[in-house]
């Protein structure tokens, strides 16, 4: 444990001493923002959307009789603003961005690729990892808030639907507790996030041995620390910011 | 000496694999490596671009000692030599033609133009001309192993590192690697050294031949001398008698 936090610092370093090689990864960060952001945002919403269309509906069932149920859109807002927006993409995409960097990195590991490309003079943390962590720390949060709006959307269209209530109530209970506040917790959430998914699969990918079953264990291993990494940030964050 | 190693020593975990070998490359000439499967020569041949360093000892690429250079005179000492690797290590997500022009993009003062233009070239050189296209996933084992090459001469370096560039290969596509490595040294100067277990490819391009065993340098001397040895471990192993080897040790 204390020899993986080591090695993750230690890339973690090196990842931020090789910025001055702009040359290097300036040209690839468009593409992994769109390889990172993008092309997560399918799953991001569909998460969402659930999500939102649940947290209505139990939000609801528990209000009924005791409290107003515009109470409903304070419950969906600040649980998709606070925590559910950001912690369920941040899940998701571990699982996508954390396995799929573990298991490129992993693959060019062990077929020599990151070998030769030392052999070509190209510093490799500054061509394979500062991209792809300067892209999760880009596109995380952006996900994240497109998750965050489509999951209180798919709320308040429940509401309408399912529960008779109507958009100035729900509106009326989204906007009651709002701080300004809470969208910067859910940034700060998600670029933290962004982070740890990134150098995590780096780290993994970076250190595989091993063939195709050293590919393996370390995607799992990335997926499997990330997300527990999450959790973790996501309680010191609580703790720290509210 | 244009590439020395002394006494070098390198273990993985308890595996000791070099125990104090040595090894001189004149400048220009063409040394090939031999030795038994796992006898280290891979591990040996990385140790001269810095991509290992040794646990003891010492290697020097023209004067200069590959473990105390800083991480900018490495990459500075890396323009200079190219390396084929033993599967060719190709990215698999760029084109043949980006592969090969991956090098040159790291030189200063190379245009796109002449970059193009080289890439063809080199291409050519080893026979995969309108195949540039291609990305590795589509190209059979021998194809990949030529781009490979194409990649690693494409910078025109002043020293080629080869890691069993015939093996695998068709007769023919070994005898059009065989001739590009005779001609890089004999044409170009350039100063190489070869790992291989083929021995009708290794008598074709060695200038010396040297033999890896037990973690240490067992043999080194020209074509012919190794041909007429009698050391046992030597002849059992360019002659294929395991018997002599296990007689040997």
């Amino acid at each position: 444990m204390a020899a993986g936090v080591g090695r993750w610092g230690g890339l973690t370093a090196e990842t931020v001493r090789s910025v001055k090689h702009v040359d290097v990864w300036s040209r690839l960060l468009l593409q992994q923002m769109a390889k990172i952001g993008l092309d997560s945002v399918p799953i991001a919403v569909f998460i969402a959307v659930f999500t939102g269309i649940v947290l209505s509906l139990q939000a609801s069932y528990t209000f009924t009789g005791a409290v107003p149920l515009y109470f409903v859109g304070v419950l969906v807002g600040k649980t998709m603003m606070l925590e559910l927006g950001p912690v369920l993409t941040g899940l998701a995409l571990s699982g996508r961005v954390g396995a799929n960097i573990a298991a490129e990195l992993g693959t060019m590991r062990v077929t020599e690729q990151i070998d030769a490309l030392e052999t070509m003079a190209y510093p490799p943390v500054a061509y394979l990892v500062l991209p792809r962590v300067l892209a999760g720390i880009i596109m995380f949060p952006v996900v994240t808030a497109l998750a965050i709006a489509v999951g209180i959307g798919s709320g308040w269209i429940t509401a309408l639907q399912l529960l008779d209530m109507s958009t100035p109530e729900f509106v009326r209970g989204l906007t009651l507790f709002f701080e300004p506040f809470d969208v910067t917790f859910a940034f700060i959430k998600a670029t933290s996030f962004g982070f740890v998914v990134t150098t995590i699969g780096c780290l993994f990918g970076f250190h595989t041995r091993g063939g195709a079953e050293g590919v393996g264990k370390s995607t799992t291993q990335a997926v499997v620390v990330s997300s527990m990494a999450i959790l973790v940030l996501d309680a010191f964050w609580a703790v720290t910011l509210l | 000496m244009s590439i020395r190693l002394e006494g070098v020593y390198k273990a993985f975990g308890e595996v000791r694999v070099l125990e104090g070998f040595s090894l001189e490359v004149e400048e220009g000439e063409t040394l090939v490596v031999l030795g038994r499967s796992g006898s280290g020569k891979s591990v040996m041949l990385k140790h001269i671009v810095g991509l290992l360093i040794p646990d003891r000892g010492g290697v020097w690429v023209d004067g200069r000692h590959v473990s105390e250079l800083s991480t900018e005179e490495l990459y500075l000492l890396r323009r200079e030599v190219g390396y084929v690797f033993q599967f060719a290590a190709l990215f698999d997500s760029m084109s043949v033609s980006e592969n090969v022009g991956m090098g040159l993009q790291r030189l200063e003062r190379v245009s796109r133009g002449e970059i193009r233009d080289r890439v063809e070239e080199c291409l050519e050189l080893v026979g995969l001309e309108g195949f540039g296209d291609r990305l590795p996933a589509e190209l059979s084992g021998g194809q990949k192993k030529r781009a490979g090459i194409a990649r690693a001469i494409a910078t025109r370096p002043k020293y080629l590192l080869y890691d069993e560039p015939t093996t695998g290969l068709d007769p023919i596509t070994k005898a059009v690697i065989d001739r590009l490595i005779l001609r890089m040294s004999r044409e170009l100067g350039v100063t190489g050294v070869v790992i291989t277990h083929d021995m009708e490819s290794a008598y074709k391009v060695a200038d010396r031949i040297a033999m890896l065993h037990m973690g240490q340098r067992r043999f080194l001397g020209t074509p012919e001398e190794i041909r007429a040895t009698e050391d046992p471990v030597v002849k059992g192993f360019i002659e294929g008698r395991p018997e002599l080897l296990e007689n040997a040790s």
